[in-house]
């Protein structure tokens, strides 16, 4: 009991371990990413030289890295897109109150549980020229003859990837904008369809604005997914043909673990950390303005 | 739109254009374990079979004897997804009580530098991660990684967890301490059980994250036995001597697969619960 009259220390108590975790293995990593940014670091080897800001100035010299930027922000893009076309869809026929509706949803979802790793493997299997199907449907439809070559130019390997990801994670997409569109109260829709609104116009008018917070809110984890996508690239593309599917994630994993320049890649991390801080505080307000 | 999309689509057609992009996405799925099922040689066949001519299990015993055993690479991957579970789900509803039940000086700080491991991308810290874990012996450990990954499950656990008990009358807890229970023993035995639903939501989000989880275990795990699965799997599919053994790699894909799925499957309504809320309202 005596615990209870003394809440502040409690209080403490419970949530410790929490700001163990947070303080040793997130903020004192954090801090220490910017310090070894500032320094010439190999991974083996016994000194750090302090070089100030040589790590930022140098980075528009790699030229891996500032391909991977235009590469992993076009990646990006078109990845938002697809994937919120394909959710809408989903979402506008799964969100009824159809027999067999629920059933569609959880289908249609059940690859967003599925990890990169697996996915990806899987569907480099299924893109594989020898013993993958679609080279083998295509080849029967007469559309291509001998090999697809899914990975083998730069727009191929970034539509192939961009495929895969659309069916993974585009159920997540739909599933947020169901829940969404059943907050739409069903009173507007009657009103709209009384002053002989029609289906689209009601499409228009009432779903759309209604959820834009939805899908501001959605285009900031697409977004920032996108932006540091690194998993599907690694396994599939392999960052080829000659780097063109390097993405900025894979730049600085390259800089870090293969060519052991660590606090290049430390300057790397925190330029994408401040990115995506910028696009996050811009989203936010966007999303901001429109629930107002 | 329930209404109108009524009127746009028939019913027949509405059937029909379900039912097709049902089989699109199941498609990929299926394909993996058909193929884990086929002989060797027909999973490496080339043009591939639609309909397996012959059911096998030697994709699966030849992955049972890949590199350290598919065993191991299970057993490491199962440790690692229940090191998270049980890390995540007792610190993040030790601080959800903390911080719905008791007022206390930088309070609302503290919660918000929980939240801000959400703002700050993985491969930002992985480095300096890379070198706290060497220093303190636990590179190359499953512990280092299972640690590692539940500080980035905790912004949506702790505020999972948080508005559980927040949402919870404190009468309940109230009227165990007059009966002379401690603070402790008042969360245990009362408030415990009412929140099992969020419990099991946060387990459940931190299970998958961890048996799905990539760039970390690629990262902190150098030694191969201490491989998990995904990583194991891209082992498969470069293949020893320059041969791809694809009917392995399918198998593989159908192990990795299968818990994540039929966890989803089986426990929907709680993971839908998360999503929404963690969605919705992070």
């Amino acid at each position: 009991v005596t615990a209870w009259r003394n809440p502040v220390s409690m209080g403490r108590v419970y949530t410790a371990p929490a700001v163990l975790i947070v303080l040793l293995l997130f903020l004192y990593p954090l801090a220490f990413a910017g310090w070894m940014s500032l320094h010439d670091w190999p991974l083996v080897g016994l000194t750090q030289e302090f070089i100030g800001t040589e790590n930022y100035t140098s980075i528009p010299d790699n030229q891996l890295f500032v391909k991977a930027i235009t590469y992993t922000v076009v990646y990006t893009v078109f990845t938002t897109i697809a994937v919120f076309a394909v959710g809408l869809a989903l979402a506008l026929l799964a969100q009824g109150q159809r027999p067999g509706a629920v059933f569609f949803r959880s289908m249609w979802f059940l690859p967003y549980v599925i990890g990169f790793g697996a996915a990806g493997l899987l569907w480099w299997a299924l893109y594989n020229d020898s013993v993958g199907p679609f080279t083998a449907i295509l080849n029967e439809l007469g559309l291509v003859s001998g090999a697809a070559d899914f990975f083998g130019t730069q727009f191929k390997g970034t539509a192939s990837v961009i495929v895969m990801v659309t069916w993974k994670t585009t159920g997540f997409i739909m599933l947020v904008l169901i829940v969404a569109l059943h907050a739409i109260p069903p009173e507007y829709y009657e009103a709209a369809r009384i002053d002989g609104a029609t289906p689209r116009q009601q499409f228009r008018f009432i779903t759309v604005p209604l959820l834009r917070p939805t899908i501001a809110l959605l285009s900031v984890i697409s977004i920032t997914g996108s932006l540091l996508a690194f998993d599907q690239f690694y396994i599939m593309t392999r960052g080829g043909p000659s780097s063109s599917t390097v993405t900025m994630v894979f730049a600085m994993y390259r800089e870090g673990f293969v060519v052991f320049k660590l606090g290049s890649a430390a300057a790397m991390a925190m330029l994408l950390l401040l990115a995506l801080l910028i696009l996050n505080g811009v989203q936010i307000r966007i999303l901001r303005g429109t629930v107002d | 739109m329930g209404g109108s999309s009524r009127r746009v689509l028939g019913t027949a057609t509405y059937y029909l254009i379900c039912t097709v992009i049902t089989l699109a996405f199941l498609f990929p799925t299926f394909w993996a374990v058909v193929n884990s099922f086929k002989p060797r040689a027909e999973a490496a066949a080339s043009p591939p079979s639609l309909v397996p001519e012959g059911l096998s299990v030697e994709n699966n015993s030849r992955l049972a004897e890949y590199g350290d055993g598919i065993w191991l690479y299970l057993w490491n991957t199962v440790q690692l997804s229940v090191m998270t579970v049980v890390f995540t789900v007792i610190v993040s509803t030790l601080a959800g009580y903390g911080f719905a039940r008791y007022h206390f000086r930088g309070k609302q700080l503290t919660f918000l530098a929980v939240l801000a491991i959400l703002m700050v991308p993985f491969p930002t810290i992985l480095l300096p991660l890379y070198l706290l874990l060497n220093d303190v012996g636990l590179l190359n450990s499953l512990v280092g990684v299972a640690l590692v990954l539940t500080m980035f499950q905790l912004p949506f656990s702790v505020f999972m967890m948080r508005n559980a008990f927040e949402s919870m009358p404190v009468e309940l807890e109230e009227a165990a301490l007059v009966d002379g229970a401690t603070s402790f023993g008042a969360l245990r035995r009362i408030s415990l059980r009412i929140v099992t639903p969020s419990i099991v939501t946060v387990a459940l989000f931190a299970f998958i994250a961890a048996w799905n989880e990539f760039l970390a275990p690629l990262i902190f795990l150098t030694d191969a036995s201490k491989y998990t699965l995904p990583l194991a799997l891209v082992g498969v599919r470069t293949g020893q001597l320059g041969q791809i053994d694809y009917g392995s790699l399918y198998a593989g894909i159908t192990v990795a697969m299968v818990p994540c799925a039929a966890l989803f499957l089986g426990l929907q309504r709680y993971y839908l619960r998360g999503l929404t809320s963690g969605a919705l309202k992070g």
